[in-house]
Formats: C-alpha cells, structure tokens, sequence
C-alpha cells in the first residue's frame, strides 16, 4: 500500500478548518447483558457466557436489564442530557456474523438521552464545551477472529470464527454534534473529551472505561473545510472520514492529526475526500481505507416489536440526578486542592490521563505526591516503551502497596522499580514479587556492619579521611557496601552506619 | 396510489439479501403498494390527539433484574451451527467489516 502524502499540520490549519464529531461506545460494567441474564464478563472461553436470546434462537426474547437503563440515565444526566420521558428501542438491519439475529438491538429516533455538553480542558488549561447530540442504549456484537491468509485481516482470510461471549453486552453510545473551533487543538481535544468522558463514566462507577480492552471505544469523525475568503460565504462543510479502532488516548490524539495532514493533502493538491470509514494502525501511526458509504449504510431501522418503550419516572429521574457524582471540571479543582499540587505536576497528570489513576491510588492510602511520582514517572515510562496505556499495566491498589512497601523502609526506590516491573509482569501483588524476588531491604544492621567493616579495612585512606572530618570521603565506602549488598540497602541508613563504625575503629 | 417503485423494492430486496425475478419485483411492487395505501387509511381516521404507538400493548418499563442466570454449554451453543472449531461458530470469510 502506497504511503499517504502528508501536510505540515501547521499549513493544512492555515488553509482548512478542522471539523469533528465522536462517537463513543462505553460498555456499562452490569453484572447481566443489555437484554439477557447471560453474565457481563471479560474474557472466559468462548461461546460460554450467552444465552438463547445472545445467539438469536427461534423462542427466545430479549428482556431489558432495569440496572443498564438507570446507568445509561445517570450517563446521561451527567452529560448534561434531557432524559427523554419516553424512548424506545430499534432493530437496526445488516448482515454480519458478529451478531446472529441479523439485526443489532439499538435506538434511533428516540434515544434515552439528548441535547447536553461537556466541558472539556485542554492541555493549556482553557476550557471547551463539546456539544452533545444524544446518547443511547445499544447491544455490543460478539468477536471475529479472521484465519487464514498472510496477516490475519479480513483480506485474504479464509474463514472467521465468531465468539459472541460480547454480544448483547450493554453499550451507551455518545455522539457529539459537529465540534467547530477546535482548530490547532484538535487533536489535543480529542484526547481530552475521551478522557473526560471516561473521568465521568468511572466516577459514576458503570463501567470499567478500559480501553485496551474495548469497554470504551472511539470512532473519530473529521473533515476539513477551506478557510473563508473575506467577503465571500463560509465554504460548505467537506466530506468527513470516520476512523475507527482507536483504541488508547494517545492514538486518538495521533489519529486525528495524522487525519488531518492526510486530507489536507489530497485536498490541497485538487483531489477529493472520499467517505469511508479508516482503520486506524497503532504500530505505523496511520490510517486505512476501510469500507465506503454505501447501500449497506441503509439499516432499515424500525421499533423493535420485542421490547416495550421505557418510561422513566420522574422520580427516578431525580433520584439519579441527586446520586451524581461532582462534574469533572469541580472535580479537577477539588483534587488540585486536596493534593497540593503545583499548577504543572497537575496539568502533567491531567493530559496523561492518570488523574483517575492517582485518584484511586490516593484512595488506597499512598500520598498525592508519591501516587504522582509513580504514575507519571516510571510506569509512563513502561506504558511509552511497550506501547501501552499506563492504566493497563497495574492497578492502583498495586501502586499504592508498593508506595507502602517504601514508606515502610522495606524497599528503596531502586528495588521498588524492579518490583513494579515484576508487578507489571503477572508475578503478583508488590509483596509477592518482593517474597519470590528476595528483593527487601537488607534492614539487619549485624549484616550491613560486617560489610562496612570489610569496606573500611580495604580502603585505609578513606577511613583516614573520614576519622580527619571529611565526611564527604565516605561516598565510596558506602559504594562499596551498596555494591556488596547488592544495592538492597537503605544508603542513609549505610551512611549512620559508616560514620559510626569509622569514628569507633 | 402509493409512491412505491420497481427501483425501491429491488433495492430493499438487496439489502435483505433476496434474490428477485423481474416479474415477482412487478408484482410486489403493486402488493406493498396496496399495503401502503390500506395502512394510509388508518391516517384518515386518527387525529390529532391520537399519539404514534410502536406496540400494540399498553406496557411499558419491563425489566429484568440484573442477576446472572444460566448460560448454554459450549456444546449446546455449537449445536445447531453449520461449521465450528470446538469453541466458535466458523463462517465464510466476510468481504465486509464491522457496523
């Protein structure tokens, strides 16, 4: 496949205006799926966790999960939405072995929630509002595995083998309308209305928001339109690519950049943007061609003849409302408070994502500062090399253990790196490694005071120095006795040491 | 008369994947649009103060509480499928994607 030429980012926004809109899939965490009591579990053997109704078999019916509703009505009142007094659910049609009845369970002319905003903060700290259109109910289909043929896509592929342990798991889908004025920001706002939204959806508690895993997904929409001539009328809106499979913060951020270098391109150079949906590619940074608009766009919705419409009270309405959870922005401002934190180690922790990270792991009993240090320091440092989002590395209560084991005096910072990486790894929790690693402190001072003594006794000079009062001359005994203990000491706790014996011999 | 075309009823017969004669396309054009022009009737008689309905019963908010029940066993899931692997429905390679 022939690379796309690219535009300078900085070019393409001198000609074009940026136009956006993003559908987000969040998987609600029920303990059911949408319309079945089959269990709503991650992973497991294929084809286990489903039901008649999840395969579509001739008797079965779907039955609504009354705890998905009140989830997506909390969603939907934290997006700012009016909760509809009356929605009902639609069979939208196609053909696709991801879900066996032929039709996927979803809304369309009347979606539980509309009409909301989100306030979303930018990297310079500004404030965006993004405008919602509507979030609603939905089923999620089951999974494809394409076999066969060179690279495991669906070209070339001899056959697909289906697991529909997700199908009928319960989605809220979340479409903004068309986002103007973003400009430059773009991409960085992207990432910040992702994370946002999954901000709130975690503090509402109705979904894991794990976005390796799928439970949050983002289909990216963007155009480009020329910039307005002075005296002329604004240009018609030009034709937007959606892509898909964007699957970390950072790829949603690189995707839409990388989307509008592309298009500039093609559209500076006279060609036309053609309406499609694009794969995005983690590992090259780019995007695919995947399946244009076609026919198979014509879904057919119609009211689904299983289900009855639903009816929220206007008592439940409010009960939900009452239950929220503070808005994000109030949230920010609370933490930054509570936390002591300087404007920048903030903002730090705020355009990587981790402010739930440290949140929780403050939860767990770790300081604000040490939670900081751990998630934007080292485990962003794994997240980079492996090409993965920091939160599916290890779990706050993890982070916060290890933070324990520090405090304690158990570990240095040097083991407790070694550890985290054992922690990342799947050897346990941060005791676990620290047991079959042999990795504590060496606390026993008979032990550290033997080395000490061998130190000393093979560099004369240094004790000499150090007896004369240069204190600073004890850096390489203590060196020495690090080395010879392997690095599992406390270096104060050496240094009292090395001092005491040095004054004593 | 109704609206409905020839050019309509091949292209949801398309889409539903039904294979159609020119002559049966004919013919069903007419019946759906005598379908239509009976069901048209029933605005004629429905006013204003008569909501849309999308269901014939007059219930709404029918929930199931969010309790596990039982699952089918993998062998009672792959029963009554064409082609499989042990664990998953096999399907012919799809020249298609995701919706």
């Amino acid at each position: 496949m022939a690379k796309a030429a690219l535009m300078d980012y900085d070019k393409a926004l001198e000609l074009f205006e940026p136009v956006l809109g993003f559908e987000v899939h969040v998987e609600l965490s029920t303990k059911t799926k949408m319309f079945s009591s089959a269990p709503n579990y991650f992973g497991g053997e294929p084809n286990t966790n489903i039901t008649p109704t999840c395969l579509g078999l001739p008797g079965s019916l779907p039955v609504v999960n009354g705890q998905a509703v009140r989830y997506s009505i909390s969603l939907g009142l934290a997006l700012g939405c009016s909760i509809a007094p009356s929605s009902r659910f639609a069979r939208k049609n196609y053909f696709y072995p991801d879900l066996a009845k032929n039709y996927q369970i979803s809304q369309f002319d009347e979606p539980i929630a509309f009409g909301g905003s989100v306030d979303v903060e930018l990297p310079d700290g500004r404030m965006f509002t993004v405008p919602i259109e509507r979030a609603h109910m939905e089923e999620d289909a089951g999974k494809l595995t394409h076999v066969g043929g060179a690279t495991g896509r669906i070209q070339g592929a001899e056959y697909s083998l289906v697991d529909y342990n997700r199908a009928g798991v319960p989605l809220v889908e979340i479409v903004t309308d068309i986002i103007y004025g973003a400009e430059k920001d773009a991409p960085e706002l992207a990432k910040a209305y992702v994370s946002t939204i999954r901000d709130i959806v975690v503090s509402l508690g109705i979904s894991e928001a794990r976005m390796e895993r799928g439970n949050l997904r983002c289909d990216a929409n963007i155009s480009l339109r020329p910039r307005t001539v002075p005296g002329e009328p604004p240009a018609p809106l030009g034709t937007r690519t959606e892509t898909k499979n964007v699957n970390s913060l950072r790829s949603v951020e690189r995707a839409i950049r990388y989307e509008i270098q592309r298009q500039a391109a093609i559209l500076a150079d006279g060609g036309t943007i053609t309406q499609e949906t694009r794969h995005w590619h983690e590992d090259t940074g780019t995007t695919s061609a995947g399946r244009p608009k076609s026919d198979a766009d014509d879904y057919r919705y119609f009211p689904e003849p299983d289900l009855l419409p639903v009816v929220p009270s206007l008592e439940l309405i409010e009960e939900l409302r009452a239950a929220l959870p503070e808005p994000p922005a109030a949230r920010r401002r609370r933490l930054k408070a509570e936390w002591g934190f300087t404007d920048l180690e903030f903002q730090d922790v705020q355009n990587a994502g981790l402010l739930v990270e440290v949140a929780s792991t403050v939860s767990a009993g770790a300081s604000p500062q040490a939670a900081r240090k751990w998630w934007s320091g080292e485990i962003s440092r794994i997240a980079n090399a492996r090409s993965a989002e920091p939160s599916a590395l290890v779990t706050p209560t993890d982070v916060a253990a290890l933070v324990a084991l520090v405090d304690s005096g158990a570990l240095n910072d040097r083991l407790a790196r070694q550890v985290l990486e054992g922690v990342i790894d799947g050897e346990g929790t941060p005791q676990e490694v620290v047991d079959a690693r042999g990795l504590a402190v060496v606390s026993d001072d008979g032990a550290l005071i033997a080395a000490i003594d061998e130190a000393l006794a093979a560099q004369p000079d240094v004790l000499a120095k150090i007896k004369d009062g240069k204190v600073q001359a004890a850096g390489a005994v203590i060196g020495a006795v690090m080395k010879a203990m392997k690095g599992q000491a406390d270096a104060a706790r050496v240094r009292e040491l090395v001092l005491e014996r040095a004054a004593a011999s | 008369m109704s609206e409905i075309t020839q050019e309509q009823v091949a292209h949801l017969a398309n889409l539903a994947r039904i294979a159609l004669t020119p002559a049966e396309i004919e013919s069903l054009t007419k019946e759906l649009g005598s379908i239509v022009d009976n069901v048209a009737k029933v605005s004629e008689v429905a006013t204003a103060d008569v909501p849309a309905t999308s269901h014939p019963i007059p219930l709404q908010n029918v929930y199931r509480d969010d309790v596990p029940g039982n699952t089918l066993t993998t062998e009672q899931a792959l029963a009554g499928a064409p082609d499989h692997d042990g664990s998953r429905f096999r399907v012919t390679a799809i020249l298609g994607e995701e919706q």
